[in-house]
Formats: structure tokens, sequence, C-alpha cells
């Protein structure tokens, strides 16, 4: 039997990291650059200076109308209903049974206008999910495969990104958004990320994607901006102890053991709410703990061990280019979860001692 | 740097060697250390156990994934490269020098006429013969 593999994507920057030398793999569909001049030069750029991505794989849904707020809440796990106009937030998609769909950000770009960014992988499975959850009196959009995102990050992003634009981007408190012209051309900024660092998401229509890009980066130059991977965007987050849908979360893993408790507000209704706040109650059975392994590098998959026995399993690991240590989190019985707890990771055979720590394990400095 | 020096032999997963005598220096190529990225773990034999040519004899880890370091010859682990383990970018940074995994006292020399000449390798990672430095 052979099957066809289905056509990959390009989003409208592909000839661009093309160009600047990227390493090209298929990601959620699209063709993405997983590295250009390294991962760990690329981790660093962002932590030190400014780094800028291409995510323009992500989705981008739309509610508008009279019924938008209150349809946005019902289907968010956060306090989305309490949103400022030009304000957003990160919440969760969960289902019936309290599990998570997806995680996601809410913009609230209007009076009654919401913006939720969707993880690429999970467009298709998310809009469904909305559809059959939407109330009346509310108009929904997928606007996806016409919207581009490009993200800058890292301590000089806000210096780099005022060069291009005449409007207050800079002022913009964290999770602020807004609309202004970036280069000559219409976006919507917003003081959000998944890297650790400051940062902006600006999302153009695909038409204009090149300008921004090609404006940041110039104007970027002095200061050592570069192009970043997903392979960097990938350690970035997990030093930051961000979720990674597909490894941390899924539909088999609810808010509480996730560790985004936080982000379930339980005293309003959304979808999944009884079941989060039955499990609340209980008390989770496992936990995500940050592992700290000595001695070799933990992947999602590997087994952790105590004493010799497989107690969880990890969800994400890697080396942390600016930690300096091999980083990972795995979920584990609630009992073995507390920091200082001495555990393994079952590296190619061996148990390979390893800690748990307080995440995350890179916090910017104040 | 040649990315491919003329005086070592080649294994066809990327690994070389360096004879002098009976003993020979093994370590992973220009190339390998290009595809793997950044390397930060490297895992290598006890000295004195010994290694099969063409099976695995360690791992390297890069930032994104962990591949097998293959014996290219037989023989006795007689050195294994300390530096390299506390400082694993020497896989990249000097891949042919400082970057070095073992060092074998060989079982049988013959199996050095089953590696790649440089010219061989060359070819095989789809270089033009001559085609040094980068």
């Amino acid at each position: 039997m052979t099957t066809e593999a289905p056509t990959l994507r390009r989003t409208p920057l592909y000839e661009r990291h093309v160009a600047l030398g990227a390493k090209i793999v298929p990601f959620a569909g699209y063709e993405m650059p997983i590295q250009y001049e390294g991962i760990v030069a690329e981790h660093r750029a962002v932590r030190g200076r400014a780094g800028l991505f291409d995510l323009s794989h992500m989705g981008e849904f739309f509610f508008t109308g009279g019924g938008a707020r209150a349809a946005v809440d019902r289907l968010v796990s956060s306090d989305v209903a309490g949103l400022a106009s030009g304000q957003a937030r990160y919440g969760l998609l969960c289902n019936e049974r309290g599990t998570i769909v997806d995680d996601v950000i809410v913009y609230r770009t209007g009076e009654a206008e919401y913006m939720m960014v969707v993880n690429a992988a999970n467009i298709a499975k998310d809009r469904a999910h909305v559809l059959r959850h939407l109330a009346d009196e509310v108009t929904f959009g997928d606007r996806s495969t016409g919207t581009a995102l490009v993200a800058i990050q890292g301590p000089r992003a806000a210096a780099i990104l005022e060069t291009t634009t005449k409007d207050a981007v800079g002022s913009l408190p964290s999770f602020g958004v807004t609309g202004a012209r970036v280069a000559g051309v219409q976006a919507t900024v917003a003081r959000t990320g998944y890297t650790g660092e400051d940062g902006f998401e600006v999302f153009v229509a695909n038409a204009d994607a090149d300008r921004v890009w090609e404006a940041l980066l110039a104007a970027g130059r002095d200061a050592g901006i570069m192009p970043i991977g997903l392979g960097a965007r990938d350690t970035l987050r997990l030093e930051a102890r961000f979720s990674l849908y597909g490894n941390e979360i899924d539909e088999t893993t609810d808010p509480i053991e996730a560790g985004l408790g936080w982000t379930c507000k339980l005293d309003k209704e959304f979808v999944g709410r009884d079941q989060i706040d039955a499990k609340k109650a209980q008390g989770p059975r496992r936990k995500i703990a940050g592992l700290v392994v000595d001695g070799g590098v933990a992947r999602h998959g590997h087994e952790v061990t105590s004493a010799g026995e497989v107690v969880g399993r990890v969800t994400s690991g890697t080396y942390g280019p600016t930690v300096e240590k091999n980083i990972a989190l795995a979920y584990v019985p609630t009992a073995l979860s507390k920091v200082g707890t001495a555990l393994a990771v079952r590296i190619r055979g061996r148990d390979v001692p390893a800690t748990v720590v307080k995440t995350p394990f890179f916090r910017r400095p104040e | 740097m040649s990315t491919v020096p003329d005086d070592l032999r080649y294994s066809k997963e990327h690994e070389w060697v360096r004879a002098d005598g009976d003993v020979a220096t093994i370590g992973i190529t220009h190339f390998a250390q290009e595809q793997l990225g950044d390397v930060v773990f490297v895992e290598l034999p006890e000295k004195g156990s010994t290694v099969r040519q063409f099976s695995s004899l360690g791992v390297v880890e890069s930032v994104k994934a962990a591949s097998d370091i293959y014996a290219p010859l037989s023989g006795e682990v007689i050195e294994r490269n300390v530096k390299v383990i506390e400082k694993p970018e020497l896989v990249n940074t000097e891949p042919y020098g400082n970057g070095w995994m073992i060092k074998v006292r060989l079982a049988d020399k013959g199996e050095l006429n089953q590696l790649l000449s440089p010219s061989d390798y060359r070819s095989h990672i789809g270089e033009t013969a001559g085609a040094g430095g980068d």
C-alpha cells in the first residue's frame, strides 16, 4: 500500500526563508523553517538581542457582533469577558469531558470584535469545535489562510519595531493589542509571544507579509536581529515553561494536571467547566513537573522512573541554551512532583538522574 | 579548513579515522556535525572496552536529536576524549581536531580497506572532488 503525502502549504514568506538559507521541514501541513544559522545561535539572539519569526501557519478566528463577547467567553476557560478593548488573554478551549482541545490567545480588537489565535495543527478541529458551541448573534470567520503573522521577540524588539511605525507601539502594555501601520501597511500589533521575552506579534494580510518581514529585518540589522526557526522557538518556549499542544496538552490531559488551572475561571460558565471543577476538587493524580537531567538529553516520549519503576513520561525535553542544562517537562504522580524530588529519565535503556526543579527554567530579568 | 581532509579515511556513516601504526583516532566528519547542528551531549565507551566495526560505539546529541556513532574499526578503546564530553561543541567547531571521540588499538588493520578514501567520501556526500574549504 502506498499513501500519498499530503500537499504541503507555504506561507507568503517561504521564498525569504529559502533565500536566507533556512532548513525547511514539514510542520502542521506547512513547509516551515526549522533553523537558519543554528538553534543555539538563534536562541541566544532572542534572549540577548532580537529575533524575527514567521508564524503565518498559525490560525486566526474572528468573532464579531453583539453576541461575540458572550460567545467567546463560553468557549474559552479564562476571563475573556473581562477584557477591555485593546487587551488580550491566554486561555484554553476545552471539550465537555474537561480536557484540552487547544490553547489560544484571545485579543479584543474592537468593541464587538475578538480575534482568537489557535495552533496551526488544530485549525480544522478548532473550527468544528467552535461552530458546534457557537451561540446566536455572532458572526464567525476563519481567516487563517489569508492572515500572515510575523513575531519580533527579544529585549531589542520594541526599539526595532518602533523605527518601522509612527504609532505608539512601544507604550503597549504586555498583552495589549492595537491597530497600527507597520512598514506602511495596516497591521494588528500585540505585545504577546511564546519565548519568555518582551516582544510583539504583527498580524497582516498575506500580501503585506513580505514588506513587514523585510522592514523589520533591515531595521534590526544593527541591533543584531536574526531570523528564528521553529527549532529555537521550541527551546525558547520550553525554558519559559510554555505548554506545547501535542506535547504537554491534548485531549487526554486536563488543565489541572497540566498546571494550567490558573487559566480556568471556574466561577463562570464555559465548555468543560464542571468536569474541570470536579478534577480540581479531587486533586490531580499526576502533574507536570520540570526536570533537570544530569547526563543525557531527555526527549518527548522517554519514560520517567523512580527507584527503577516507570512512573511517568517526558512530554518535552531539550538542552536549554540559556540555562545551560538539559531540561524537560514530564507527567509524574503528584506525590513525586515536589521540587527537589530525585527521579530518573530512561534514556537508551539507562536511568539517567533527574531532579524536579522550580519552573519556569528561565525567567527574564526584570 | 577542508571539509574532507586528505589524510583521513571515512565511513559511510560519516565517521573519520586517523590511523597511526596500530592506533586509530576516531571522530565524526564536518558533514555529520553540520547535519546534526549544535552538539550538546556526547556519550562514549569506557577506556578498556572494545568496539566492533560498523556497530554503535556511542551517541551524539544535538539540540534537535540523538544520533548513533558507529565504530569505523574494531579494537580496544585506549583513550576517550574527556574534553569533548565536557565541551560537546568541540564536535561542531573542531570536528577533525579537539572534537575527536576515541582512540582505538586496532584488532585488524585489514578493516581499514573497507573504509572510504577522501575522494570516495566526497562523492558519498555529494561534494565535487577537490572542493575543500568552507
